[in-house]
């Protein structure tokens, strides 16, 4: 099979993981601005009309939100969140929710089938279906709780950041779609400068907590999302401090490989001794038992 | 050691490692084709508000003879001064209105006091459109208004443009409705 497409950088329970390491690219990025997003949707139809998803089955729930969650079938979703504090008074939050491209990805580090999830040089992290054995140890990896899995063949599926179109030179269709602009493409070192800016402006326009959302526990995501209330993420739905959770990585790192090297050491056990002292022989009970058939 | 034992031996050690996991295949990155990679590409403007974002709607086939085109991809045109490549969410799902299967293709007529569409040919919809024209205006027609001016106005009428008729379009209807007499008129002249 001929190697197509961008450099892997990572895979899921792979001795070899990636490619050469040779190849560099910047990172890329999702810019969302929490502050000038209107709640439109435009994002979360161009998803499904690029993705060729089903329409998901929506109902009235008191809220403008599509979906109570992300499913397997729609994987871009505006999460409305009203909350009321008595300092702020009632806060009307909405923040576009999808896989947040990790850099240091939970699901990744969790999952158990070879290359059925990969992080391409550029930091997309995808999910390859004819791999995916549809276990659904990745959720328990991901601080963010985005995978989701399939009716029926239960793989696992999640937001590409449209690595289809990124890697022939396009935007994502979330971004391109977004009317107001507060959904930005491009490389991420660019956007964390676009972000700092636009904390400055909104401190400067009196929202001192405004801060942007990168969280390092995962060694940064590749979604970057302007809060104007920077210091209460939760209140957005993000958590405050992500990290890929202990048990996976302990798990992976030290249990996985001491239970590889028990096991191989006793399969090579076994053939030393084999190879040394031959089969076990039966003992002769002929002798002992008078030779009676 | 014999070599035969050293070669089962190998061969068992291979075997389990495969078995504990080592996957041995290289590591490949495949990611889905572009889908519009070779689809023909349409400059078109979104029929829905008077916005009038343009679109490019894309259709599978290069145009070829046996190619029966259909479309399968719609999003923002970036060279549009309007829009710029943004859509708002109902002009992106154009594509699903094209395809849809209860999409109007062809004129249908609800006559007075049916309550059933009739669908009927083009030629019979432009002629009865003309022949209701002319009677509404025979019957509603104005020639002088109470002062005795001569004002020759239809105001039975009205008509309103659509937001991707094109400038050159809107002043054809206006100039042809107002030849008609007919005082209400408005355009989405912004294309």
């Amino acid at each position: 099979m001929a190697l197509q497409g961008l450099e892997i950088r990572r895979s899921s329970a792979s001795l070899r993981g990636g490619g050469t390491g040779l190849r560099k690219m910047p990172t890329v990025a999702k810019y969302i601005d929490t502050t000038i997003c209107i709640g439109c949707k435009a994002c979360e139809v161009a998803c499904q009309e690029w993705n060729d998803l089903p329409n998901a089955h929506t109902a009235q729930t008191g809220t403008y939100q599509t979906l109570p969650t992300m499913t397997a079938n729609f994987w871009n979703l505006i999460k409305f969140r009203e909350v009321e504090t008595p300092e702020h008074g009632l806060q009307w939050l909405m923040r576009k929710d999808q896989c947040m491209h990790c850099d240091e990805p939970g699901c990744l580090e969790a999952c158990p089938a070879p290359g059925a999830i990969v992080q391409y040089v550029n930091g997309i992290v995808d999910v390859d279906p004819e791999r995916c054995i549809g276990c659904g140890l990745c959720e328990t990896g991901c601080p963010f709780d985005v995978p989701r899995y399939a009716q029926g063949t239960n793989k696992m599926a999640k937001c590409t950041l449209c690595v289809d179109r990124v890697s022939v030179g396009l935007e994502p269709a979330c971004i391109k779609a977004c009317p107001t602009g507060c959904l930005q493409f491009g490389d991420k070192a660019s956007l964390v400068e676009l972000a700092k800016h636009r904390v400055d402006q909104l401190q400067a326009d009196g929202f001192a907590q405004a801060a942007y959302y990168d969280p390092q526990g995962v060694g940064g995501t590749g979604v970057i999302t302007v809060l104007k209330h920077g210091d209460h993420p939760e209140w957005y739905g993000l958590p405050k401090d992500p990290t890929v959770p202990t048990t996976v990585s302990v798990w992976k790192r030290v249990i996985h490989p001491i239970g590889f090297i028990a096991m191989a050491a006793a399969v090579f056990g076994a053939i030393g001794h084999f190879m040394a002292f031959g089969p076990k022989k039966p003992k002769d009970t002929s002798k002992e038992s008078g030779g009676e058939v | 050691m014999k070599r035969r034992t050293f070669l089962k031996g190998s061969a068992a050690a291979v075997g389990g490692a495969v078995a504990l996991g080592f996957d041995l295949r290289q590591a490949r990155a495949e990611m889905r084709e572009l889908k519009i990679a070779r689809t023909t590409e349409t400059r078109s403007t979104c029929p829905y508000c008077s916005v009038s974002c343009g679109v490019i709607i894309h259709t599978l086939g290069d145009k070829s003879k046996n190619v029966k085109p259909s479309v399968v991809h719609v999003e923002g045109d970036p060279d549009h001064p309007i829009n710029r490549g943004t859509l708002c969410p109902k002009g992106i799902t154009l594509r699903d209105d094209i395809v849809s299967p209860s999409r109007l293709t062809v004129p249908q007529v609800r006559r007075p006091g049916s309550d059933t569409w009739e669908r009927i040919s083009w030629d019979q919809a432009i002629s009865e459109i003309a022949r209701h024209v002319k009677d509404t205006r025979d019957r509603t027609f104005v020639a002088k208004n109470a002062k005795g001016e001569v004002v020759n106005r239809a105001p039975g009428m009205g008509i309103i443009g659509g937001c991707t008729d094109t400038n050159e379009f809107n002043f054809l209807m206006l100039k042809a409705i107002a030849g008609l007499g007919i005082p209400y008129r408005d355009t989405q002249a912004r294309v």
